[in-house]
């Protein structure tokens, strides 16, 4: 048998998590232990990205073992060019996380490492699992810890966030588990993915199991109307949970889409993709304007972030190359982005204890550096060329005006809408006249927060003049689902075939 | 020289800027005051490449290379790459060398502020991203460093970040830009869309393959409206244009540019960034000229802009937003050209406004340096014998502005003029308009000169003492400008066999636009005839009302109150857009969107399955009475229930 | 002469309806416990009944551990009824709602 490094990747976090839990370090050594592990993961990862074939369409560093082989139940792992990159971004984000957690989470220190240590892993297997019922474990255990994180070291209004976060997300994944069972039962008892795909279901099994993955998914991402628990979580949680739901967490209901949906459900996908499309575009702009009037800046960047992934599933639902590859690029560019940007407001909070706009004003002068990075996130969020987050969003746009000329004008005007919220808080909070006078003496950012924040900036920097690496890893997958939904003819399904009576 | 080594030179004139904005941008702590010592040597060098470009180009060698495939999904290939032509190397030439004498200017300008080292940095990024977009070889590597100059606008727009209407601007010019720009953006969308490419060549000659195809804009609401594919397509980059270089009505950004430091001013807000959209038009004119409505329009917005432009700079106070609408007005102009097909005069206007207008900003620039930051002209006068380099040199740019015979600004605009005149029934209205402009052009320039530098001063007794002429490091930028102010026409003399030469020079690129038949050399002599006496009508005027009868503005202005406050007020745009676009759109966003739609209607539905099952358990917990002899008897009446319902059955 | 089974299996079934009755009616625990006590031994009753009935030991054995156990319920119970009112100064169940929802 291989290495199995994906397993490592996945469980090293999970094994540090206990380790802290049972060993009672102190502080200091929580810290260091938490990070140690996280950064083992990053190179492990780092290390299976080197190691990835490009040119291979399938799964690699595949791992099966019998599980409940009476069940169908299997432990299967791997990647394809679709889940990979999701993988090295987790660890990333997570190092990220412990680094801006140093000095922030005070209280219940070692519990909150082994909280972040468990999401981690969770949300690696999610990446990695090949079996059904893996993931939904995976998927649901991430549940627990990131509700824990919201409700214990969150803001004032926590509890409420917290149960919001949970009662909306498990609504939606009992519906899953649903569908789950019916794909057994339909599928040639087995949970296994790869086998699942190869499976021609019949069309009201496509029909309700896509409706059921669909809303788990939708509201995840999250999807406009089932969005409202995003601004609410990504507010109250701590500056590392918003980190990891806007990086990493609502990432997974667009990539359900992508596994699951779209190569599973074929005639499904085309029979609900124009109402995708325009529920996607009402994310656009009707998360855009909601966030042009917010005055927090976390509820800002959480409402940019419906707009943002917005745009994801436009292009996934495009169901052309150019949508798609798009898509993937625009979830990890917003990861990068968004995670820096929430870093960012968590490093001001720190030192003056407000989220509002109004409490800042004129700080470019006193944090210059800080100032630099927030430039720089902002602007590469709005878009601009050269910046990571126009590779994604132009081939959204792309695919969307392929698909549906109207779909993409429409999009396009999040665009200008993004600019104009983003600078404008920029202005209000960098720039003008400071109007607060204890601003004047806030520390700029130090070297720690500096080593936080450049990874990022780097990211940022190179996928936007040379995306391609990144582009090249999805090309063969996802060329290999377009090929598949080609070759299937997918049809629409009408109402009376659904019909399973 | 090998191809490779040439190539390599070629591409070390934006690196070399590039390389600059790292070094001040990355270590200006540590380079602060002396951040002119890695710009100012790094443009310069790159000035005198693209002089060694231009000796090539002369001499017939163009090149064309794709360094590295930018983006890559399935159909869609772009590459980065550089394209030098005629068009090109005259753009390298003037964007390197106002830049370069910017560049110097700079080192006195900025002096002591303290953020000498971001200016310096950024000032380079923007001549690093101005000339990459002019070295570009497909639409998209275009765009990306036209939102790239864009965006050193807006951080130059906002140097001074601490002060409001400074930040105000830099925004407003950002998303005014965006507005173009969501026309550019979806205009390369429909070129590859439709032909598959959004390289230069390959979609001049898709588009002319696809002359007669049509859009049906109305199709998705069931309507009709057929619209030509080339026309739309040339109409949504035309609206990209419109945004970068302030044509009506999205000009709003320009004249609010001018919050930035006068160096930018002169450099992005007048020489370079805001011709982009010339540029562009110009560069994409195989695709315009298949579409005669998207030229009339181009041309009918230019000339609209063109005098729309001239009657605001005519009351405007603040000496640099005179020159801001004057830009505004001039590159009217050079869409008006374009419009009519005459773009190598178009390119040519671009150089020569590209120089005077330069010099007129930094000329500016020196009188607001030597007021200590004083930019109401009301509050000026009688300079003329304080800071006589800064006269002089500001005197010569508003005759090449007004178009003085033999002056830069005369040959361009004139023959733009009389272009016009023989461009059909449209050109012919247009010429007309153009001509009126001219005279206002003429009069505001002239009113500038004279309410600074002549007559009684109006300084503060204070301010009056410490008027001084500005440094050498200021002023020989000024009569460097100033000597292409006036011979940088030279190269494009009209009526003269082999005059002109700048025309000649830029023909390879517009070979394929239709020749105007050769008019009446004494037609065209009358018109410049013609055009001579407005401008000098102008000045006259001028000379009247600031000079010979002070009194003479305010009579005129009492005589037309609603229309002076009318120009006063820039015909009331940014209020229009104001009232219009912006508020309701915060309005609905706020009152509706958010706090009805998300709070009132889905929040309200997800806390309302929250409170219904509580409530619920409300009611039922009542059953709990925490008495165990109630649960017993529970247990009994089931019991009893149970026997009952067995005897029912026995 | 011997008394009928169906008299004494009457007798039991008045009894355990006594102490049914007691149970859910009455809030002294003292008198609760004293119901619990007639419940048990109305099915003392009915096992010695027909262990007797069908000539069978097994009935009286299984009556000797009921006993026992009895004893031990009620010594647990009055020493919770005790500690309950050392707490409480009460034995009334209505004052005493730990559990209620």
């Amino acid at each position: 048998m291989k290495f199995p490094i994906l397993s490592l990747t996945t469980y090293i976090p999970l094994i540090g998590a206990l380790y802290l839990l049972f060993m009672k370090e102190h502080e200091g050594m929580v810290r260091r232990l938490s990070l140690a592990v996280s950064l083992a993961a990053l190179a492990l990862s780092v290390l299976m990205l080197g190691h990835f074939d490009p040119k291979s369409a399938g799964f690699q560093f595949v791992e099966n073992l019998e599980w409940a082989p009476s069940l169908g139940i299997s432990y299967k792992m791997g990647v394809d060019g679709i889940s990979v990159l999701f993988i090295v971004l987790t660890t990333v984000l997570t190092v990220l996380c412990v680094l801006v957690s140093w000095t922030q989470v005070k209280k219940y220190v070692r519990e909150f490492h082994v909280a972040l240590l468990v999401i981690e892993s969770a949300m690696l297997g999610v990446f990695s699992a090949l079996d059904l019922v893996l993931f939904y474990v995976f998927w649901e255990v991430m549940l627990i810890p990131m509700f824990l994180m919201i409700g214990i070291w969150g803001g004032p209004n926590r509890v409420y966030a917290a149960v919001k976060f949970f009662l909306y997300t498990l609504a939606g994944s009992v519906l899953m588990l649903i569908g789950i069972i019916v794909l057994y039962v339909h599928g040639g008892k087995t949970f296994d993915v790869a086998a699942l795909l190869q499976v021609k279901f019949a069309a009201p099994v496509q029909f309700w199991v896509f409706l059921a993955f669909f809303v788990a998914f939708a509201v995840k991402v999250p999807m406009w109307p089932v969005h409202t628990w995003l601004p609410d979580a990504h507010t109250e949680a701590p500056t590392a949970g918003s980190v990891i739901l806007a990086g990493i967490l609502i990432k997974m209901g667009a990539y359900g889409f992508l596994r699951f949906s779209l190569p599973m459900f074929p005639d499904a996908t085309v029979t609900f993709a124009p109402y995708i499309l325009a529920l996607s575009l009402v994310a656009i702009i009707y998360g855009a304007l909601v966030t042009l009037v917010q005055t927090d800046l976390k509820k800002l960047i959480a409402y940019s972030s419906v707009s943002h992934m917005g745009f994801v599933t436009l292009g996934i639902f495009a169901l052309n190359r150019q949508g798609i590859e798009g898509g993937i690029m625009q979830m990890v560019n917003h990861g990068i982005i968004t995670g820096a940007l929430f870093l960012l407001i968590g490093i001001i909070y720190e030192r003056t204890h407000s989220r509002e706009i109004s409490a800042y004003g004129g700080i470019a002068r006193s944090v210059p550096r800080y100032a630099s990075f927030f430039v720089l996130f902002v602007l590469a969020s709005l878009g601009l060329p050269g910046l990571n987050g126009f590779v994604g969003e132009f081939l959204v746009l792309l695919g969307a005006f392929q698909r549906d000329r109207i779909v993409g004008v429409l999009a396009m005007t999040g665009i200008i809408l993004a600019a104009v919220y983003l600078l404008w808080m920029t202005q209000r909070v960098l720039f003008q006249e400071m109007t607060h006078p204890e601003n004047e003496k806030l520390a700029d950012i130090d070297t720690r927060e500096f080593i936080t924040l450049l990874p990022l900036a780097v990211l940022v920097v190179f996928l936007g003049v040379y995306p391609n690496p990144a582009l090249s890893v999805m090309h063969a997958s996802v060329d290999q689902m377009m090929a598949k939904m080609e070759a299937h003819k997918a049809a629409a399904i009408t109402w009376a075939q659904a019909w399973p009576f | 020289m090998t191809r490779s080594v040439v190539l390599f030179r070629d591409l070390l004139i934006p690196i070399l800027p590039l390389a600059a904005f790292l070094v001040n941008g990355l270590f200006g702590r540590w380079t602060r005051e002396k951040a002119h010592w890695v710009s100012v040597p790094a443009v310069v060098l790159s000035f005198l490449l693209s002089l060694f470009v231009l000796k090539d180009v002369l001499s017939g060698v163009n090149t064309y290379a794709s360094l590295y495939r930018w983006i890559t999904v399935g159909a869609f290939d772009v590459s980065v790459g550089v394209m030098i032509d005629p068009l090109t190397a005259v753009m390298l030439i003037v964007v390197t060398s106002v830049s370069s004498l910017v560049h110097i200017y700079s080192i006195g300008y900025m002096h002591g502020d303290k953020g000498y080292a971001r200016f310096f940095a950024y000032l380079s990024l923007f001549t690093f991203s101005m000339l990459m977009l002019v070295l570009s070889n497909n639409l998209l590597e275009l765009f990306v460093f036209w939102e790239a100059v864009g965006l050193c606008s807006y951080l130059l727009i906002g140097h001074w970040y601490d002060r409001r209407s400074a930040a105000d601007a830099a925004t407003k010019a950002f998303v005014v830009n965006r507005v173009g720009d969501f026309g550019f953006g979806l205009g390369l969308l429909l070129i590859f869309v439709t032909l598959g490419t959004l390289d230069y060549q390959a979609v001049f000659l898709g588009a002319k393959a696809a002359t007669n195809q049509t859009v049906d804009l109305l199709a998705p609401f069931g309507g009709k409206l057929d619209v030509g594919l080339v026309t739309l397509i040339a109409l949504l980059l035309f609206a990209g244009a419109m945004g970068k270089s302030a044509q009506l009505p999205l000009h709003v950004w320009l004249p609010d540019a001018m919050e930035g430091p006068t160096p930018v001013s002169a450099l992005i807000h007048a020489a370079t960034m805001v011709t982009a959209g010339v540029y562009m038009v110009a560069r994409m004119h195989p695709v315009f000229e298949l579409s005669p409505s998207a030229m009339a329009t181009v041309a009918v917005v230019g000339g609209g802009t063109a005098i729309f432009a001239a009657t605001i700079g005519l009351v405007q106070n603040d000496i640099k937003r005179v020159v801001a609408y004057s830009t505004v007005s001039q590159l009217g102009y050079m869409f008006l050209a374009c419009g009519i097909g005459a773009y190598g005069i178009a390119i040519f206007h671009l150089m020569t406004h590209a120089f005077f207008k330069g010099l007129l900003f930094l000329g500016a620039g020196s009188v607001i340096h030597a007021l200590s930051g004083e930019q109401d002209i009301r509050k000026m006068g009688g300079l003329r014998n304080k800071i006589p380099a800064t006269y002089l040199t500001f005197l010569i740019g508003s005759l090449s502005l007004a178009g003085v015979p033999l002056f830069a600004g005369f040959f361009s605009k004139d023959e733009i003029l009389t272009r016009a005149f023989f461009a059909g029934d449209l050109g012919r209205v247009l010429w007309g308009v153009a001509l009126l402009g001219a005279l206002l052009t003429a009069f505001y320039a002239f009113r500038l000169v004279y309410l600074v530098f002549h007559g009684e001063t109006r300084l503060l007794p204070d301010a009056a003492h410490h008027v001084h002429e500005s440094p050498p490091v200021m002023t020989v930028p000024l009569w460097i400008l100033a000597v292409l102010a006036v011979f940088s026409g030279w190269v494009g003399i009209p009526l003269i066999a082999g005059g002109d030469k700048i025309g000649h020079f830029l023909e390879p690129v517009f070979k394929g636009v239709a020749h105007v038949a050769h008019a009446d050399i004494r037609l065209e002599f009358w018109l410049i005839a013609v055009s001579v006496i407005v401008a000098l009508l102008g000045i006259a005027v001028a000379d009247m009302f600031y000079r010979t009868r002070p009194a003479m503005p305010d009579k005129v202005a009492s005589a037309w109150p609603r229309f002076y406050s009318l120009l006063l007020n820039k015909w009331w745009f940014d209020e229009i857009f104001d009232w219009a676009i912006v508020r309701p759109t915060r309005r609905i966003s706020e009152a509706f969107l958010w706090k009805v739609a998300d709070v009132r209607i889905i929040d309200a539905f997800v806390n309302g399955v929250g409170s219904v099952t509580q409530q619920a358990a409300a009611s039922w917990r009542r059953i709990q009475t925490g008495l165990t002899q109630d649960y017993a008897m529970t247990v009994v009446l089931g019991l009893l229930a149970i026997v009952a319902v067995w005897l029912a059955a026995w | 002469m011997t008394i009928p089974l169906s008299w004494v299996l009457a007798l039991s079934a008045v009894v355990f309806g006594i102490g049914v009755i007691g149970l859910l009616t009455r809030r002294n625990i003292l008198i609760l416990l004293m119901s619990l006590e007639l419940i048990l031994n109305a099915a003392n009753i009915n096992l010695v009944a027909f262990s007797n009935h069908l000539h069978s030991m097994r009935g009286n054995v299984i009556v000797v551990f009921t006993i026992a156990v009895a004893a031990a319920e009620a010594a647990v119970g009055l020493a919770i009824l005790l500690a309950l009112f050392r707490n409480r100064r009460t034995v009334n169940l209505d004052e005493v709602r730990e559990m209620k929802g």
